[in-house]
């Protein structure tokens, strides 16, 4: 049996054998190799891809380094999400305090960029300092007259899931200003798509065709302008539950806007996603639009997806990502293919989630919440899998073990969102199990030795050597 | 068009930096820990700190890169983060049972005050440290310095806890190189074994950041300074430090602490600067030169002369960490290039400009700290425009806006990968780096060319 750590134990679950319920939502045990992140990230990486906001990381000068530029979340006009921009703080300021650096930072960037709207990410050692952000926002703000938000992103006050809730509450502050510029009553706002690889732009153009409009994208390919209009659209429609539910449910609250949860990835939840949005209008005309648009994509898409299925069956692959919504539709998405899912976790799933998950998957897989790169391997390894779909600390391991792997996270160049992402999948996902340099690989050439010795032995998975 | 943001009136700035020309000390620290064989780097901090620097040298290196964290939490940071480190140091011998824990802190434990010398004497004394194990650290907080003094003061902390002193001296060296890649270091370890000269080299990140893919995931590669090698240094007869902010500190505790004199060297980039680093090693050593080593010193020389006419005359501007600046502004001069701007992040010391002039003449614009950021080098480039621009990935904006050809050269290199296998140090470094200014400026001169002066032979 796999080694885990004593106080990791219940965080991991076989399916069909274990019987105890998941642990999860719980701070990462100290001294583990966790691929979690903290607060600030959360916050930063919610807010990043509105476009024409400054933000301005109030901490020393890491917090802004390892952030710049590193989400691939388009923009379709302004860029000034970008750059990088720090308060760089000192021991000086460290001793003395950083809000006088801080005022002097922010009216000097906004006088020099114009921006919309201004977000002030505190790092952990702000509230520890004692400097009065919040204060410092107020004046600016006053100053300047755009919205100055800060955002109490502090890394040690929780996990990611803070963070978002952080963001949401910024967000949330944005929403609301504009009442003047007309908004159809068949109308959304998108939620929790960040236009990673332009897949919000994919998603806008199906809103579109099926005669719905779009007030905002909260946050891919963001705009202030349409944030401050988002409140009077007729629905949100969240993806990314696990970050974007919390402002649904404040707007809810305050403006009376159902929500919806969705996801955009794989055949049946996209379809499902777009089923439901039409179903919650009731115009016979969105309907028809939507069952017509539906029936073109995936007609187009099915016999393509075909060709990857017959090359794809019986592959078996492991997920390991950070909300456990796109682990729901990578498992279906990854049947769709021919290949079972032996192996899923996330870094934020709730008990819920983990619940569902038991239930999509089949006896034997493991279910694990925020685990390491040697678990993680040692799972890969027991399952055999061929595959895994991870993010950018995962991918050199899944390589070194020579199994396949699937960025879906940041670093994906190419949309996997959509029925045209789904193709994309597929074909990412057939290029990587079927590159000829596996033919290479030491872990192969031993299987190919094994298999040869003893011809009737079935071979399972790449890595289970 | 990202960047269009930076406009041409460079303006005194004092309380913010814009695009960072560096990051924070605790990624080098991990850098460094993980050129220790079997050493496990810990992160004493919040989780996103470790995730980030993860992040970062995955990106960089493609590799695995293994390091823990003590997952600080709101409690943590009123109580202090003592039961954090017992419960990391507990977990990690149990799960992945290094032989090193190396801790660094971050800005955070550092604040709240976190006295890392005492609460790992508690582990120790509380039987938190298996027998034959070793838990070291190094405070480096991110609100000083940057990752070069991160990187100097984890490797300084290796000596001051390893390194044993000794009545008797053996016949070995200590080589010291500043934050430079694994290809790099394989280079002077190349250069060393040439000569053969016995050497302990610290940290050596080769076969640990860039190793091969076998069909498995090692916890541990196995490269990596051994223990027993680090232990040794204060038996060696000289240390010969290459690049003075990564290394200094570390070289003065060798000769302060051990007796072991130091020779402070600038990184061997370029023929002068390897020419240096050979002829240290030659004395200190009794070594001598082998032919070999001297043919791979005329192979470099040959192409300078072939392709002088291409490189001589152009200009050029240089943005990294100091001891990379000094290599690289050698290199250019070399090679008859006129280095106009020498931007880095990190400040170095009043030594630094100096050389740099030494080298580059006075006209040299030289900045460094926080405001010497890429922003401001993006300034100094639209009112003096170079032929190339030398630096990290996050050049690439700059040289798209102004259409100039950038050399990846420093950390991070996030979009291509040649950093982690060819060097640019030694003679054949210095081969490879040319071949890439060549390729380079051969590339755009056949992009640039009317018809008629398109030419098969340049």
């Amino acid at each position: 049996m796999i080694e885990i750590l004593e106080s990791r134990k219940n965080q991991v679950y076989e399916n069909g054998k274990d019987t105890y319920e998941l642990a999860c939502d719980k701070a990462s045990a100290a001294g583990s190799v966790s691929q979690r992140a903290c607060v600030f990230c959360g916050s930063r990486v919610v807010l990043y891809p509105i476009t024409d906001a400054l933000h301005l990381i109030h901490g020393p000068i890491g917090c802004a380094a390892y952030t710049w530029d590193i989400r691939g979340s388009m923009s379709s006009g302004p860029e000034l999400h970008r750059m990088s921009f720090s308060t760089d703080l000192n021991e000086q300021e460290v001793i003395y305090g950083g809000e006088k650096k801080l005022y002097a930072a922010l009216t000097e960037l906004i006088d020099r960029y114009q921006p919309k709207a201004a977000f002030v990410y505190s790092t952990c050692i702000v509230g520890l300092i004692g400097d009065d952000v919040e204060a410092v926002c107020k004046r600016v703000q006053k100053e300047k007259g755009i919205p100055v938000l800060p955002v109490h992103s502090e890394g040690f006050k929780g996990t990611k899931k803070d963070g978002y809730q952080a963001a949401c509450e910024a967000l949330f502050k944005l929403t609301g200003k504009d009442d003047r510029t007309p908004v159809s009553k068949i109308s959304i706002n998108i939620l929790g798509d960040f236009n990673l690889a332009g897949e919000t732009w994919v998603i806008k153009e199906y809103y579109r065709r099926m005669g719905i409009e779009v007030v905002s994208c909260i946050t891919g390919d963001g705009r202030i302008d349409e944030i401050g209009r988002a409140h009077r659209a007729s629905l949100n429609v969240v993806q990314c539950s696990g970050s974007m539910t919390y402002l649904a449910k404040m707007m809810e609250e305050k403006y009376n806007i159902p929500f919806i949860r969705v996801s955009y990835f794989g055949i049946e939840d996209m379809s499902s996603a777009l089923y439901d949005v039409a179903d919650f209008f009731k115009d016979p005309q969105v309907d028809e639009d939507t069952r017509k648009l539906v029936y073109d994509e995936v007609s187009n898409l099915l016999p393509e997806l075909a060709e990857y299925r017959k090359k794809l069956t019986g592959k078996k692959a492991a997920i390991y990502v950070g909300g456990s919504f796109k682990a729901f539709s990578l498992v279906k998405a990854l049947r769709h293919m021919g290949m079972e899912t032996v192996v899923v976790g996330s870094q934020t799933g709730n008990p819920d989630d983990y619940e569902y998950l038991k239930s999509i998957t089949t006896e034997g897989t493991i279910l694990c919440d925020d685990t390491n790169p040697l678990e993680l391997s040692k799972f890969i390894l027991e399952k055999g899998a061929d595959l895994l779909v991870g993010g950018v600390k995962e991918r050199p391991i899944a390589f070194k073990m020579g199994i396949a792997f699937c960025d879906h996270n940041h670093e994906r160049k190419i949309g996997l969102a959509g029925f045209v992402g789904m193709k994309n999948f597929a074909e990412e996902v057939y290029r990587s199990v079927t590159s000829p340099v596996w033919n290479y690989s030491p872990a192969r050439l031993k299987l190919r030795k094994v298999t040869k010795a003893e011809p009737e032995k079935q071979v399972v998975g790449l890595g289970g050597v | 068009m990202l960047l269009r943001h930076t406009p041409e009136e460079v303006k005194e700035r004092s309380s913010l930096t814009i695009n960072p020309a560096k990051t924070c000390q605790p990624v080098g620290a991990m850098y460094a820990a993980l050129g220790v064989n079997r050493c496990l780097p810990h992160s004493h901090g919040s989780q996103g700190c470790c995730a980030y620097h993860r992040s970062a040298l995955t990106r960089h290196y493609k590799e695995p890169i293994m390091a823990t964290t003590s997952s600080f939490t709101e409690g943590a940071s009123v109580f202090g983060g003592q039961a954090n480190v017992l419960e990391a140091v507990t977990n990690i011998f149990n799960l992945y049972d290094p032989d090193i824990i190396a801790v660094h802190t971050t800005c955070l434990s550092e604040v709240i005050g976190d006295d890392l010398t005492q609460i790992l004497n508690k582990a120790k004394t509380d039987g938190k440290i298996p027998e034959g194990k070793l838990v070291i650290h190094a405070n480096t907080p991110s609100f000083k310095g940057s990752h070069i003094t991160g990187y100097s003061s984890m490797v300084a902390s290796f000596i001051q806890n390893f390194a044993e002193p000794t009545e008797t001296k053996k016949m070995q060296i200590n080589l010291l190189p500043s934050f430079v890649e694994p290809s790099d270091m394989s280079e002077i370890k190349h250069i060393a074994e040439l000569m053969d000269v016995k050497y302990v080299m610290l940290p050596d990140t080769s076969d640990v950041v860039n190793g091969p893919m076998d069909g498995k995931f090692h916890m541990y590669p196995k490269g990596g300074t051994p223990l027993e090698g680090i232990k040794s240094m204060g038996a060696s007869t000289k240390t010969i430090a290459m690049g003075r902010v990564g290394t200094l500190a570390a070289a003065k505790l060798l000769d302060t602490k051990l007796k072991v004199p130091y020779e402070m060297l600038d990184l061997p980039i370029g023929v002068g600067a390897t020419d240096a680093f050979i002829e240290a090693l030659r004395k200190a050593a009794g070594a001598s030169v082998p032919a070999e080593l001297m043919v791979e010193r005329g192979k470099y020389i040959d192409v300078m002369l072939d392709m002088n006419q291409y490189t001589s005359g152009k200009k050029v501007s240089l943005v990294g960490d100091p001891d990379l600046m000094l290599g690289l502004a050698a290199f250019c001069k070399e090679n008859d290039m006129q280095v106009l701007h020498v931007v880095s992040g990190t400040k170095p010391g009043s030594k630094f400009e100096k050389r740099i002039k030494e080298i580059c003449g006075d006209d040299v614009i030289v900045k460094t700290g926080p405001q010497a950021d890429m922003f401001y080098f993006h300034q100094l480039l639209q009112n003096d425009k170079p032929d190339l621009i030398f630096g990290n990935t996050y050049c690439k904006y700059i040289a798209r806006d102004m259409d100039i050809p950038l050399i990846r050269v420093g950390f991070p290199i996030y979009d291509r990968i040649g950093h982690s296998y060819f060097p640019v140090t030694g003679y054949r470094g210095g081969l490879h780096l040319l071949d890439q200014v060549l390729d380079t400026i051969m590339d755009r001169q056949d992009r640039d060319a009317l018809p008629e002066k398109f030419e098969l032979v340049m």
